[in-house]
């Protein structure tokens, strides 16, 4: 086990080289600088243009602005915003909470309802369940982000007004961050302060309903695919034949014997969809105004702050990492035959 | 008193218009303590009729019968709740390849502690205790360590014994053995044999033994089923049957032993397959494959028909070692 983590440590190394050369090559491909995007063309002194330029190193050739990035990044330091003049590591520890809140929210969505429409359709296998929902998760798979975002908003915001148009809680709440996630600090200071926060909570969750329902989609169809056709090979095991000789319950036999052994695979591809997610997440964040990183992200790429870019980015590349090693580890928890193997 | 009673069971497969019978009017009793082999080859049936009267098909096969008793049950209207409390417990079943059988994600103890919880309501330590005196009872060695093995951790010989351990849990009356050691070695597959006989003695139980090998079959069953083409040709008593065999299916597979040709250059084989979904004869099942064939054979199908030894489906039943 020491032996494969070290492996994967191994790897990491010239994923990460790769992840700082394409980040950094393709964000100096656009045109524009940070201090034109900043002043304007029209406006643009040449000399004070230079001036700027050299001030923040970006006369230097490319290759030499590549190493001092990278050497500066080998201090651990990941380099400050040229337009806020915070540290990129302040600014992404402030933003991203409100990105992990939907994310995560997102993710547990798409993972029951993913499941579950995949057991349904796997056990409703032909019949006109399975049809439907099978033919619900592909048109889920094909829906554009930015377009069903939208659609979502169009019905339940302005027709409907059952939820918030955007934002993470209502601005008549200043609520003073705690934790960073928005449902738990909206909590602590309704109960702490029932008077001035009464219905925050609620609020706040009001809020996160439609994001999640928008970043959750794809990863739900996908879920929801691969659980099916898992479970009917799982289905057709000896095993599952036992557990029904036992005399158990259909629900234990389906949920017990069939599902934990179909996991496994769903759990790689759960694993792959962290990188949907967080690609997802900067879109709805965008269409819903949510401040996390994918939003930050946006707006970095519009004003040209290079050092916001390629290291906002390299931290969302090393986020996916690790999750999908997380995944790595936890198929030892759910597959006994990994866990022993040597 | 039969603890098992079939009558003209039927399962029908595929299509209303043009289905395809893998079990075909099919009689077999059992009684209380007995041990009733069921010999055929592959795709006869044996099988299919196990699983039905478990009502494992799943809703796949439709199963019709006159009769269809267990233990004074009646096992065709009883709905799928009252059935599952009786399968498990009251009838149970070991498969052919434990390797498959077992669930990789649990480990042993627990699959054997789940039906105890589930028929006896076992809890705690009392349960625990019960599966380690099963896992006795099938002499697994060093069996407190083994309850928190993975299936994957075991031999296949292992792994039968956990299976037989999680089948007779309940103390069933009728255990089911669908073909037990052909997935084994040769030398496992006399101990769990064993097992199984010792087993059915001590716990008078009565054991139906699906298998393709009839030495097994004369040394410790009292009748033989043998089953062709899903029905049952021959039902007669060991040793009667393997002495005087009254079908020539029954004396074709007994030719088929290799140790009953000795001397002889080649295997004595019947010629042809089992008739599938599309040419399945008009009159006796066997009547494009049997030897003795008369006219009256290829058009009339002949019904089971009681003799002195048991029953047999043959319209010139075999008398003595003619052949």
């Amino acid at each position: 086990m020491f032996a494969f983590i070290f492996r994967r440590f191994g790897l990491l190394i010239p994923t990460f080289i790769g992840i700082t050369l394409l980040t950094f090559s393709l964000i100096h491909m656009i045109p524009g600088d940070p201090i034109e995007v900043m002043v304007g063309e029209r406006n643009l002194d040449p000399v004070m243009h230079a001036q700027a330029m050299h001030r923040l190193g970006l006369d230097k050739p490319l290759y030499a602005q590549y190493f001092d990035y990278i050497g500066q990044l080998l201090n651990g330091n990941l380099g400050e915003s040229i337009k806020t003049r915070e540290p990129v590591l302040k600014e992404f520890l402030t933003l991203f909470p409100a990105t992990l809140e939907l994310a995560l929210s997102a993710m547990l969505f798409a993972a029951f309802f993913g499941l579950l429409a995949g057991v349904i359709a796997a056990i409703r296998r032909g019949k006109a369940t399975d049809h439907s929902v099978m033919g619900l998760a592909l048109t889920g798979f094909s829906m554009p982000i930015f377009w069903w975002g939208l659609i979502l908003i169009m019905v339940f915001s302005n027709y409907l007004h059952w939820t918030p148009v955007s934002g993470r809680v209502d601005l008549a709440f200043d609520i003073p961050p705690r934790t960073g996630f928005m449902l738990i600090d909206s909590w602590l200071i309704e109960r702490a302060d029932p008077a001035n926060f009464s219905g925050a909570f609620i609020d706040a969750l009001r809020h996160l309903i439609l994001p999640t329902i928008v970043l959750g989609t794809i990863p739900l169809a996908v879920i929801a695919r691969m659980t099916r056709s898992s479970m009917l090979e799982v289905l057709k095991e000896d095993y599952v034949r036992t557990a029904r000789a036992k005399g158990l319950s259909p629900f234990k036999v389906i949920f017990v014997h069939t599902l934990r052994n179909a996991l496994i695979p769903v759990l790689t591809v759960i694993g792959l969809q962290i990188g949907t997610l967080m690609g997802g997440a900067v879109l709805t964040e965008t269409i819903f105004s949510w401040p996390g990183i994918g939003k930050w992200l946006i707006d970095a790429i519009g004003s040209r702050d290079y050092p916001v870019i390629q290291s906002g980015l390299l931290m969302v590349a090393t986020l996916v990492i690790v999750v999908n090693f997380a995944v790595d580890i936890l198929y030892g928890v759910v597959n006994p035959r990994i866990r022993h193997a040597k | 008193m039969n603890l098992l009673e079939i009558n003209s069971l039927s399962v029908a497969f595929g299509s209303t218009e043009k289905p395809f019978h893998a079990v075909d009017g099919l009689d077999l009793t059992v009684r209380q303590g007995e041990i009733v082999g069921i010999v055929g080859e592959s795709g006869s049936g044996k099988s299919v009729t196990m699983m039905a009267m478990m009502g494992l098909l799943d809703g796949q096969g439709r199963i019709t019968a006159e009769r269809l008793q267990f233990d004074g049950k009646d096992l065709l209207t009883l709905g799928a709740r009252e059935r599952r409390r009786i399968v498990g417990k009251d009838i149970s079943m070991i498969f052919q390849d434990p390797m498959t059988a077992l669930n990789p994600s649990f480990t042993v103890g627990y699959q054997i502690m789940e039906v105890l919880r589930e028929h006896l309501g076992l809890k705690g330590s009392a349960l625990r205790q019960r599966a380690l005196e099963l896992m006795e009872m099938v002499e697994i060695p060093a069996a407190a360590s083994r309850l928190d093995a993975y299936p994957h951790q075991l031999s296949g010989g292992m792994s039968q014994r956990v299976a037989i351990a999680m089948a007779i849990a309940c103390r069933p009356k009728l255990l089911i053995a669908d073909e037990p050691t052909t997935a084994l070695d040769v030398t496992i597959q006399a101990q769990i044999m064993d097992l199984l006989v010792s087993l059915q003695q001590s716990q008078n139980m009565s054991l139906i033994l699906i298998t393709h090998d009839l030495a097994v079959i004369s040394e410790i069953a009292q009748r033989v089923a043998v089953m062709y083409a899903g029905q049952v040709v021959e039902l007669s008593r060991v040793p009667d049957i393997f002495l005087s065999p009254a079908h020539p299916y029954t004396e074709a597979l007994l030719a088929s032993i290799p140790e009953h040709s000795k001397g002889a250059r080649r295997l004595s084989t019947l010629p042809g397959i089992v008739p599938g979904h599309h040419d399945r004869p008009v009159g006796c099942l066997l009547s494009p494959r049997c030897p003795y064939v008369q006219d009256s054979c290829r058009t009339v199908r002949p019904e089971l028909t009681t003799t002195s030894a048991g029953a047999v489906r043959c319209h010139f039943p075999l008398s003595g070692k003619e052949a």
